[in-house]
């Protein structure tokens, strides 16, 4: 006992940085990309195919590209991309068929629908006041599309393209279906039968179809049931295709939140004789939304790219103007540049939002308070 | 001091206007299992009575009944002199005369401490916000943690929040407080804390109604103690009686085993 072999050596050293090849670039490649045979032939096959790719595609998209003409001309004997397609098309690909001297109108209603999902990313503004905000906006974007008051020239739906109508159709989608989904959600959990089997029943029948049915039912079908005499237009039904089939699917992720919170929450709010739409308003739903907001995320840009189906009930969205612009002989050829544009444009909104939803999803795993 | 605190099966002694909470042969079903089997306690005002029993034994189901976070099929529950029928409709007034106290608080996670204190004052009271913020303040000091009103449950200690749990249930100004083990789901050190909140809000001659296992509690402030078994009352008595003459065999083998 006496004679212990235990020992430590006391000692003072400065800090220092790691050895170099421990934490530097070359132990990054080999850990990442060499570490083992397979992983090394597959990062020499990569690198192959960047290589024979990306050269060529850079001279056609830069070196050789054409930015800014009007003669069609220019372009044909130009090898490289003819950006000037997107250029000359933008108003026409951007607008669709709206009134070519009241633009400016669609430029606000764009302004206030992106600004507004700018301010929405903030948590520190989430309350149901920034629901009524959006409803504001809403209301907003619809005035100055329809014009008619405020001296603003009547433009009727018909008339509705491009960026502001797929915008428009997106919030509305979200703005509608967001509520209806809750609603199902919560009649799905419901103790009155009825209730219960009317929700989940439309809930499974929705689900159960492509969204390009529900839209083609929408724009068939709606009029069939109306009472002779009255229509309603098709960008509002194609507007209820897209809200039903939204809420259907948000409503069973919205449920999913529900589930996820514990009994003792309900029975807390019940023992302090809070009434069922308190509990569920205050109490309840908060959290659920809360839980299952990365996954809503996902739905609501599923539907912004959705968005590109009415399309094919004949709505001039950005997709549909696109193929209209594209329909000038002149400029025909370029269809290939003039989708790479809308491509980007719906890669930049999509990528910001799902970046956001991964941002908000590491939040809620810290198990901070959103 | 007479006391009218008593669980018996005479059903004679409930007619007793003094009692502010009573029980007549209650009866409650999980499916087919009897959890609860022709139950009778009185509470008079003011008195404390203390529930203790086997885990399974019904306590939580019967203390539940009270303010009908479970609903019983037979026999009669009188709370504060409105009788709850199947079928009642205005529970949420009886709940409001009622406050309850969980094992695992049960506070709401997104709401500051603030918050879960003021919510239910506002949404069912219409009070002001200032002066439903300044009475959590008065309550928050009481339980002696004002300085923690601004922060989330999550961020507090087990002690803390169930002494918030506490606060919150006592914001509506109830007549009567139920706990279902208030401090079961705590860790060692931080008993008393919540224990002696209790202590204080007993002596102010709050009626409770306690499911616990804290002996010591008990002997300070029943006034009378409950023993259930197999989802009946077995025996009661004033703690002095309960703990030094049990009749029951199955009370003598329950506190032989939680007083060692
Ligand atoms: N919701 C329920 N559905 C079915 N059975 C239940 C339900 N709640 C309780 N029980 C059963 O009823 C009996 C009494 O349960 P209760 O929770 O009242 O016991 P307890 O005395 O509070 O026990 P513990 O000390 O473990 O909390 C138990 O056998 C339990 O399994
Ligand atoms: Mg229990």
């Amino acid at each position: 006992m006496s004679a212990s072999i235990s020992f430590a050596t006391p000692k003072s050293t400065p800090r220092r940085p790691p050895p170099a090849l421990e934490a530097g670039v070359l132990l990054w490649l080999r850990r990442n990309l060499f570490s083992s045979a397979y992983n090394t032939v597959l990062t020499v096959l990569a690198l192959w195919a960047l290589f024979v790719t990306i050269p060529d595609f850079i001279v056609w998209a830069f070196i050789e590209a054409v930015w800014w003409t009007d003669d069609p001309q220019a372009c044909r004997d130009a090898s490289g991309a003819c950006w000037a397609v997107v250029v000359e098309k933008h108003r026409v690909m951007l607008f669709g068929t709206f009134p070519y001297e009241e633009h400016w109108r669609g430029v606000i209603a764009i302004a206030l629908i992106v600004g507004m999902a700018i301010a929405s990313a903030f948590k520190r503004l989430w309350s149901y006041w920034l629901f009524v905000a959006w409803l504001g906006v809403t209301a907003a974007v619809l005035v100055l599309l329809l014009g008619g008051v405020f001296g603003l020239t009547p433009t009727g739906t018909h008339q509705w393209g491009g960026l502001p109508l797929t915008l428009l159709m997106f919030v509305g989608t979200v703005v509608g279906g967001m509520p209806l989904a809750v609603f199902l959600a919560l009649g799905r959990r419901s103790r009155l039968p009825a209730i219960k089997a009317m929700c989940v029943g439309f809930i499974e029948i929705v689900r159960g179809v492509p969204l390009i049915t529900v839209l083609f039912m929408a724009s068939l079908m709606f009029p069939l049931f109306m009472p002779e005499g009255v229509t309603i237009n098709k960008f509002l039904r194609a507007q209820i295709g897209m809200i039903l089939f939204f809420a259907a699917y948000a409503a069973e992720i919205v449920r999913g939140g529900l589930q996820a919170i514990p009994r003792g929450q309900y029975e807390a709010a019940d023992a302090i004789g809070l009434s069922y739409w308190q509990k569920t308003n205050r109490i309840i739903l908060p959290q659920a939304l809360r839980i299952v907001l990365p996954a809503l995320m996902n739905d609501i840009i599923r539907a912004f790219k959705n968005t590109t189906f009415v399309s094919i009930i004949g709505l001039f969205d950005v997709l549909g103007a696109t193929a209209t612009a594209l329909e000038d002989p002149l400029w025909v050829l370029f269809a290939l540049e003039a989708y790479t544009f809308i491509f980007v444009l719906y890669f930049v909104f999509c990528f910001s939002m799902s970046k956001y939803s991964e941002h908000v999803e590491r939040d809620l795993s810290k198990g901070r308070n959103l | 001091m007479t006391e009218i605190g008593q669980a018996t099966a005479d059903t004679t002694l409930h007619g007793s206007s003094a009692a502010i909470v009573a029980l007549r042969d209650v009866n409650k079903w999980y499916g087919d299992f009897h959890a609860l089997r022709d139950v009778n306690l009185a509470v008079g005002r003011g008195e404390k009575v203390v529930i203790c029993g086997p885990s399974g034994s019904g306590k939580s189901t019967m203390i539940r009944c009270i303010n009908r976070l479970e609903e019983h099929q037979q026999g009669d529950i009188i709370v504060d002199g409105v009788e709850l029928v199947p079928d009642f409709r205005r529970i949420e007034e009886v709940r409001r005369q009622v406050g309850m106290v969980f094992q695992n608080f049960n506070l709401f996670p997104h709401l500051t401490v603030m918050e879960n204190l003021t919510l239910g004052p506002i949404l069912v009271q219409e009070a002001r916000q200032d002066e439903a913020e300044a009475a959590a303040m008065g309550l928050l000091k009481r339980v002696k943690i004002p300085e923690q009103a601004w922060k989330y449950p999550g961020q507090l200690s087990g002690g803390q929040q169930q002494r918030v749990a506490i606060a919150r249930a006592l914001m509506l100004k109830p007549k009567i407080m139920l706990f279902d083990e208030p401090t079961s789901a705590l860790d060692p050190e931080m008993i008393n804390e919540v224990l002696d909140v209790m202590v204080e809000l007993a002596e102010e001659g709050m009626t409770m109604i306690c499911v616990t296992h804290e002996m010591g509690f008990a002997r300070k402030v029943a006034d009378l103690v409950v023993f259930m078994d197999d989802g009946e009352v077995v025996e009661a008595a004033p703690p002095e009686r309960f703990f030094s003459a049990p009749e029951n065999e199955r009370t003598k083998l329950f506190l032989s085993q939680i007083l060692h």
